[in-house]
């Protein structure tokens, strides 16, 4: 939620200061938007109004753009992103069982995030890792050569980071 | 450059003016190709690809609405071929789209429908997956329905470049692509003015106004009710559309024979509340004019211009005049004096407008504007709601003989009919101001340098030494246009006119859609509306409001004077910054 001092909106808005001194200041509106996803993890709507105000652009087309690519993330994320690999490999190695295992485990379809919080869940097409396949990337880490039961232990084993924490 | 370069269309050679479309040269040529997504008033998009045509040397058919004409060039328009490809076209657009036009509001009315017809499709080849989704119906004005939507870009654009508020974009991709508001928001939480637009431009039923026939059928059938009707200026000067006729007949006396024939029990008329409005706003400019109020004063009679004003320009909410809407004005007359006068109970009034113009049902429903703790307008219908309940009560409207208005609230001096196009509500104010501050007669009542569909207007007048610059903006691009000059020359305008609708309400979003030759808001019709309420005003014996005996008359018996105590409570009103804040398209076609 936006508060008065959200010191990662003051990083936005030096960010749109910036663009705004140069030429065709529109031009730079998906940059604003990475450097939004960088600091909220996906682009809150408050925070959108407040792109649109201070860089001059209708709310409409910057909804076109953010919805145009599917880097974009309009809703928060999870604090670990799981990302299941469903390029061919991994398909024919079984990731539809490791699909399953993920969506009946967190309880969550493709794209969701889990009720706390933790995990959200997308699709990927080919991780570059098909010697390990199936894979899944849960944020900068790699796990291959998964199994229903090597997935279910290695959520359990971020469950239970979670709580030490 | 050339001025001329020859070219060859269907085997027959022809000189055609350099420079345009092949397209455009084609029309002249008398070939009408096919087309879709293209707009004269709008940026060529090249997205439907229903206008092909094939160019000797090409590889591939081009698209004549983008396609410039050269010399030499050899067209064929009709080969079996391209005929060919342009059904698959269509016949792939009907197929991503409901099979239900028998029960569709656009029925006999669509450009998709005709399309398909013309292209010859008699049979769907493909049965694939076809995109489902919910109407919107959280405006008070239009209805969204994207499943009817075929993407031709027509409205995104309308909103964009004519009107500059980009309600309305693209959304996702490919197959998903979606027109919608920002965040997928209720359309009528979005910076939409409500002013129709996208209704007029739209091809199919993807966007229409929100319907209330049914409602005020039932309504007119309620004995327990006194059902009163009041329709604007502009309504009359194009229902005779939906019934065939030319543009510009003034079918003021059909259309009032007809409301009664559907059950109403008094026919008044909005023109009666134009009077009123230019009294009180008239003299609210004269009371700015000597130091008592900012100027310039801007107009308020137009509720598409109000909700923009609200959303994109709040900075100009002090210069806006706190008159009410003619049409609003006439409610509570109607409601208060008439009521008190014919000895009715206002409780038992139904109050109907009949209106060119979708914003006009987001006006009624607005809180300041009820009375009694009911709306002061019940219910508001367009000029093509109100043609489809005459033709669905079986009315035969062309042949109906004429009736008047009933009395008191439907007479109007010629001052009246104009406030239906742009200038014209500034023209009327002038005439009285004018009168009420020299005390002296204007000769030159017709003020010519603001007639007319030039996006911005500018004339001077001299009051009693007073030099006032008066300016008119129509559609809410120049309006904007025209509200960036004053942001940098506060002081260049006194007396300002800003009108949503292309053309003024001649041009609003509720007017009959056009007919099988003709194009949405093609200028020459709307000029062909503007001149039978110009003739109006001509034929008229009273041109200047104040005039009006039966304006006169209420003043005396109810409001005492102008911008009196009992005006303020039943003619005025206020204006709030609305959110989320609108930021006017840069797109603005120039
Ligand atoms: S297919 Fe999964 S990593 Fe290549
Ligand atoms: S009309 Fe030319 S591409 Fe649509």
């Amino acid at each position: 939620m936006l508060t008065k001092d959200d010191p990662k909106l003051d990083q936005l808005k030096q960010t749109i200061d910036q663009v705004m001194q140069k030429p065709y200041s529109d031009s730079y509106l998906i940059a604003v938007l990475h450097k939004t996803q960088a600091l909220y993890g996906y682009l809150p709507e408050d925070i959108i109004n407040i792109i649109s105000v201070d860089m001059n652009i209708p709310t409409a087309h910057i909804w076109g753009v953010a919805t145009f690519y599917h880097y974009f993330n309009l809703t928060p994320q999870g604090q670990h992103r799981i990302a299941i690999c469903l390029g061919t490999a991994c398909y024919v190695k079984g990731a539809a069982q490791i699909v399953e295992t993920l969506k009946q485990q967190l309880k969550i379809d493709m794209g969701q995030t889990t009720a706390d919080g933790l995990f959200t869940l997308r699709p990927a097409r080919c991780l570059g890792a098909c010697g390990l396949a199936p894979v899944v990337m849960i944020d900068d880490t790699i796990h291959g050569e998964l199994t229903p039961k090597k997935m279910s232990d290695i959520v359990n084993k971020h469950r239970r980071q979670a709580k030490k924490k | 450059m050339k001025e001329t370069v020859n070219i060859t269309i269907n085997g027959k050679a022809y000189e055609v003016q350099a420079g345009q479309t092949l397209m455009q040269a084609a029309d002249v040529c008398g070939y009408h190709i096919p087309r879709l997504c293209y707009h004269p008033d709008l940026s060529i998009e090249g997205a439907c690809r229903v206008c092909i045509v094939e160019v000797a040397g090409m590889k591939n058919y081009v698209a004549s609405c983008a396609y410039p004409v050269t010399e030499g060039m050899v067209v064929t328009t009709n080969s079996t071929a391209i005929r060919r490809a342009r059904r698959d076209i269509v016949e792939l657009l009907v197929d991503n789209h409901p099979q239900d036009c028998h029960t569709c509001e656009r029925d006999s009315n669509c450009e998709l429908q005709r399309l398909a017809f013309a292209m010859g499709i008699r049979k769907r080849h493909f049965e694939g997956e076809r995109k489902t989704f919910e109407q919107d119906l959280s405006s008070p004005s239009v209805v969204r329905d994207p499943e009817k939507c075929i993407l031709c870009g027509r409205c995104v654009r309308m909103c964009e470049e004519i009107q500059g508020i980009h309600a309305l974009g693209y959304a996702n991709r490919g197959f998903n692509t979606v027109v919608m508001p920002a965040y997928n928001m209720p359309f009528g939480e979005s910076v939409c003015s409500q002013c129709g637009q996208c209704i007029n431009v739209c091809p199919t039923a993807a966007f229409t106004e929100h319907n209330d026939t049914q409602a005020l059928f039932e309504t007119l059938n309620d004995p327990a009710l006194i059902k009163v009707v009041h329709i604007a200026p502009a309504v009359r000067a194009a229902i005779g559309e939906s019934f065939g006729l030319e543009p510009g007949q003034n079918m003021e006396h059909q259309t009032a024979a007809a409301l009664r024939r559907l059950g109403f029990d008094y026919v008044f008329d909005t023109q009666f509340a134009a009077d009123l409005t230019i009294m009180e706003e008239g003299s609210e400019f004269l009371e700015r004019l000597q130091g008592r109020g900012k100027l310039p004063m801007i107009t308020s009679c137009c509720p598409g211009w109000i909700n923009a004003l609200e959303t994109f320009h709040p900075d100009f909410m002090d210069h806006v005049s706190s008159c009410k809407s003619p049409m609003s004005m006439m409610s509570n007359v109607i409601k208060t004096h008439f009521a008190e006068k014919a000895d009715i109970d206002p409780a038992r009034l139904f109050v109907v407008s009949v209106m060119p113009c979708t914003a006009k049902k987001s006006e009624a429903v607005r809180p300041e504007h009820t009375l009694h703790g009911r709306r002061s307008t019940d219910l508001v219908i367009t000029t093509r709601e109100l043609a489809w309940m005459i033709k669905s009560a079986g009315i035969d409207f062309i042949h109906l003989e004429g009736e008047p208005f009933d009395k008191p609230l439907g007479l109007s001096s010629g001052a009246a009919p104009i406030f239906g196009v742009t200038g014209g509500v500034m023209e009327a104010a002038v005439r009285t101001a004018y009168e009420l501050y020299t005390g002296e007669t204007l000769i030159d009542i017709e003020l010519e340098a603001i007639r007319g569909f030039k996006g911005i207007k500018e004339a001077s007048l001299n009051i009693d030494g007073i030099t006032v610059n008066v300016a008119v903006a129509h559609g809410l691009g120049n309006g904007a246009r025209l509200l960036d000059i004053l942001r940098k020359a506060p002081d260049r305008y006194h007396f300002v006119e800003i009108m949503a609708c292309p053309g003024g309400c001649v041009g609003g979003g509720g007017q009959p859609y056009p007919t099988v030759n003709s194009i949405p808001l093609d200028e020459g019709c709307l000029q062909q509306r503007a001149d039978a309420l110009y003739g109006m005003d001509r034929g008229n014996t009273i041109r200047r409001s104040h005039d009006n005996p039966e304006v006169q008359r209420l003043y005396k018996e109810c409001l005492g004077r102008p911008l009196g105590e009992k005006s303020h409570e039943l003619l005025h009103t206020r204006y709030a910054q609305k959110s989320p804040q609108g930021i006017v398209s840069r797109k603005l076609t120039q």
